[in-house]
């Protein structure tokens, strides 16, 4: 290993302080739409992205398409459907409010998008005539083309529009800066948000960022069960930077949070256990509903939710009689019968009735312009797609027109994990929050996939411009609050600590044994004596390798913070896990020492939050958010009748 | 007094070779250094050199670095093996053949 010299600044020690009125953490879809929100309210905000908000985020290089825009002017369905359909769908562990602005403002956000460059419709008429396509206002949809709220968008133009915005704007960007604290204060005898402490991933340098309001929008968790110490970045579905820092910096603060005991088995990474998304042969997501077929070649049957077998690729699209709309997509799985789409046959009948493996997605066989717009529109568009697939593959030959992508594994995952390996995924946990999205600390709003139940890129574009709005006109009628200055001091000797063990344990060495304290006393099946043990193994942890962690430079040294925020937020999913004595099925959620699935008592929301060093536990009624419709209007009425801005 | 370590790195080198400069066109721009969201890339000390792939494990595979770079082929991102897909020639339906 040859040594290489550092090629940025050495700030080690140095401190730099900034002031502003609305402070956003995380610069990605939600980030940049909740910063883009207060300053057109005329407020100083400032991003603090780890990243570069040009292309960061789980969106950063593109989203294919945009859920729930039920405004669309060709949509056939309302918000309030489609929302409540969300929160029916999850028997209520669902986040209402959240669910509903999607709905409402979701399409708002892409008009936005689109004045700021993104492309939204086919201007050039490829697609012209398409089922698909609207012919007024060349908007496409996906999934359910009768309904028409799900749209196909280019979302790899997106990121870098939204930033040219945000330079336009005069919104201060801080990339390649970690935020790793909340500072605090106490107002009228409540907590209350003064800012966060941010580190410069280059230079190590100190940024104390005081705030009248701050937005949370720095994703979910991640790299709790899996990892993978060789292929690191690709062992989980989101981005490597986001692993739940801005849990884990709540979660110090006191902050709220519900259904973290929700876990998934693993579906998506693209280290060792499955293939990338979006790259093999399915029939999801970007895929849908692409025509598979079995080695023989025999067609694989789309069915409709009845069992009857579907005899066009158009009828794949369609509602089936006597059913209004369809849900489809980001975390629907299999929906329940009155929200249910076309499918293919279960894998285990295709079995039964001889089909032959391996499968092939073919998009020979389907109407040109479906498979213009599956190969080379939506792979192209959607996240990580352009380069690595569509670029890659076409490089090496594939054409659509000619060729079959082979499929893996039983299902559209390509994957194979055990299910001790774990995800939050599927509208897991998150803040608690209410109807203006504020946490239970003043001045802290959350927003995107930091919430509970968060899905897709209209939701945290959606969220994301509330949030800023909601924290604008807070922090217009605030001034600073002072905070205690030992916060920061004691953020600064936490986070420079690694740099002063010349010889220690290494981030990943620690994140490997998190991962497997979590699979052995975590796993799919929760048992009070062995998440004791786990929390046990997190405190030795805490004690004995903390201490002697290491770090030579400030990029390492970032790894290092993320592996202790993961630690944290182990300690979270724990805690919540302890909380629930039930298993549910809704949470994907099994106890041992509690089997009885879902009893009423306990059918509702459990919040968790650590104050003083001590658990403290919250029950909270399921539909908490009352009426949404209602509820909404009596929350917006500014946001209704200024424009929609 | 506790002293605090030099700031040292290298490479760490992984199984697989995400990054691909080709030295012929890259003009060193750094670019792609500044786009990369998870810091796998550090810019070369030598002017006009292609970047350096500091941290190859922890790339993304997002391709932003390939999307922004300005030069046509200057990078190239290449999944690990394990990951290519297989494609056929698309296989005709058995009453076809007949
Ligand atoms: C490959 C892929 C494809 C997808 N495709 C679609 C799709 O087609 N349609 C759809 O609707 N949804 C899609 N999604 C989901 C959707 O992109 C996300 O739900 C959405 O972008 C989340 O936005 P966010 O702002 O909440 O989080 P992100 O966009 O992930 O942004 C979080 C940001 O916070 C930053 N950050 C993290 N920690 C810190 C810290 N400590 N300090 C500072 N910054 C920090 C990160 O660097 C990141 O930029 C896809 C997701 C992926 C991964
Ligand atoms: S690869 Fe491209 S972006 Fe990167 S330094 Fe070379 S020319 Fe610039
Ligand atoms: S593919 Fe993405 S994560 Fe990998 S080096 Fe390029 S920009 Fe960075």
């Amino acid at each position: 290993m040859s040594e290489i010299k550092w090629p940025y600044a050495n700030e080690f020690g140095k401190e730099e302080n900034i002031e502003c009125d609305v402070l956003v953490l995380g610069g990605g879809m939600a980030g940049c739409f909740a910063a883009i929100a207060a300053a057109r309210r005329g407020l100083k905000v400032v991003v603090v992205e780890k990243g570069a908000v040009k292309r960061s985020g789980a969106a950063g290089t593109g989203v294919d398409h945009w859920e729930s825009a039920c405004t669309n002017p060709c949509s056939k369905v309302t918000a309030k459907e489609i929302a409540e359909a969300y929160v029916d769908e999850q028997d209520h562990l669902s986040n209402g409010i959240a669910h509903y602005i999607c709905c409402e403002e979701g399409w708002d956000r892409l008009a936005d998008m689109e004045e700021f460059g993104g492309k939204i419709r086919d201007t050039e008429d490829e697609f012209k005539g398409a089922e698909f396509r609207d012919e007024a206002t060349k908007l496409m949809f996906a999934y359910d083309y009768e309904n028409k709220f799900t749209l196909r968008v280019w979302g790899k133009t997106f990121k870098p529009a939204m930033h040219d915005e945000m330079e336009r704007l005069g919104i201060k960007i801080c990339d390649y800066t970690e935020a790793t604290s909340l500072l605090t204060a106490e107002a009228e005898g409540k907590k209350r948000g003064a800012g966060a402490i941010g580190m410069n991933v280059h230079t190590g340098k100190i940024t104390v960022f005081h705030a009248k309001s701050t937005v949370l929008a720095m994703s979910r968790p991640a790299r709790l069960w899996l990892f993978n110490p060789d292929l690191t970045g690709l062992c989980e579905f989101r981005p490597m930077q986001s692993i739940g820092s801005g849990h884990s910096m709540g979660w110090r603060a006191g902050m709220e949070f519900t259904m973290m005991e929700k876990s998934v088995r693993a579906e998506f990474s693209a280290a060792g256990s499955s293939f990338p998304p979006y790259s093999t042969g399915n029939n999801h997501n970007t895929w849908y509903a692409a025509t598979m077929v079995d080695s023989r070649g025999v067609e694989i049957p789309y069915l409709d939710r009845d069992g009857n077998i579907l005899k066009t690729v158009s009828e794949r699209y369609h509602p089936v009689k006597g059913q209004k709309f369809f849900l489809k997509g980001g975390v629907i799985d299999e929906p329940k019968y009155e929200y249910r789409g076309p499918e293919t046959m279960p894998f285990d009948e295709l079995m039964k009735r001889g089909y032959k493996l391996p499968f092939y997605a073919d998009l020979s066989r389907m109407p040109e312009e479906e498979r213009r717009v599956i190969w080379g529109m939506m792979i192209g568009n959607e996240g990580k797609t352009k380069v690595p697939v569509l670029d890659y593959y076409e490089n090496r030959g594939f054409d659509p027109a000619k060729h079959a992508m082979q499929v893996y594994g039983t299902g559209w995952t390509s994957a194979s994990f055990s299910d001790d390996e774990r995800q939050l995924f599927g509208a897991p946990g998150g803040i608690m929050h209410d109807w203006d999205l504020k946490t239970n600390i003043e001045g802290i709003y959350a927003s995107g996939d930091q919430l509970f139940g968060s899905d897709c890129a209209g939701f945290a574009a959606a969220t994301g411009y509330y949030a800023g709005r909601k924290s604008a006109e807070w922090a217009k009628n605030e001034s600073l609050i002072d905070y205690d200055r030992s916060q920061v001091d004691e953020e600064i000797e936490r986070l420079y600590a690694p740099m002063y063990v010349e010889k220690g344990y290494g981030w990943k060495e620690l994140n490997f044994a998190l991962a497997k304290c979590m699979k052995n006393y975590c796993g799919a099946i929760k048992n009070e004596a062995l998440l004791l043990q786990g929390l046990d193994l997190l405190k030795s942890y805490r004690e004995e390798v903390v201490p002697q962690l290491s770090a030579s430079n400030p990029h390492d040294l970032m790894r290092t913070h993320e592996v202790l925020d993961i630690m944290d937020v182990a300690e979270m999913v724990m805690e919540s896990c302890r909380l629930r004595k039930s298993s549910s099925k809704t949470l994907c959620f099994t106890r041992s020492d509690y089997p009885e699935m879902d009893p009423a008592e306990d059918h509702h929301f459990i919040t968790i939050r650590r104050e003083n060093g001590k658990i403290v536990r919250g029950d909270v009624e399921l539909d908490y958010f009352g009426d949404l419709k209602t509820e909404y209007e009596k929350h917006n009425q500014d946001y209704i009748e200024g424009g929609r801005k | 007094m506790k002293k605090m370590n030099e700031i040292r790195v290298s490479i760490v080198p992984c199984s697989a070779d995400p990054i691909i400069y080709d030295d012929s066109r890259c003009i060193g721009c750094n670019i792609c250094t500044q786009m990369c969201q998870c810091d796998v890339l550090l810019p070369n000390t030598e002017k006009g050199q292609p970047p350096i792939v500091a941290w190859p494990g922890e790339c993304y595979y997002c391709g932003a670095c390939v999307l922004q770079c300005p030069v046509e082929g200057a990078i190239r991102l290449e999944h690990p093996l394990m990951n290519r897909t297989k494609f056929v020639e698309a296989i005709p339906a058995p009453s076809d053949v007949e």
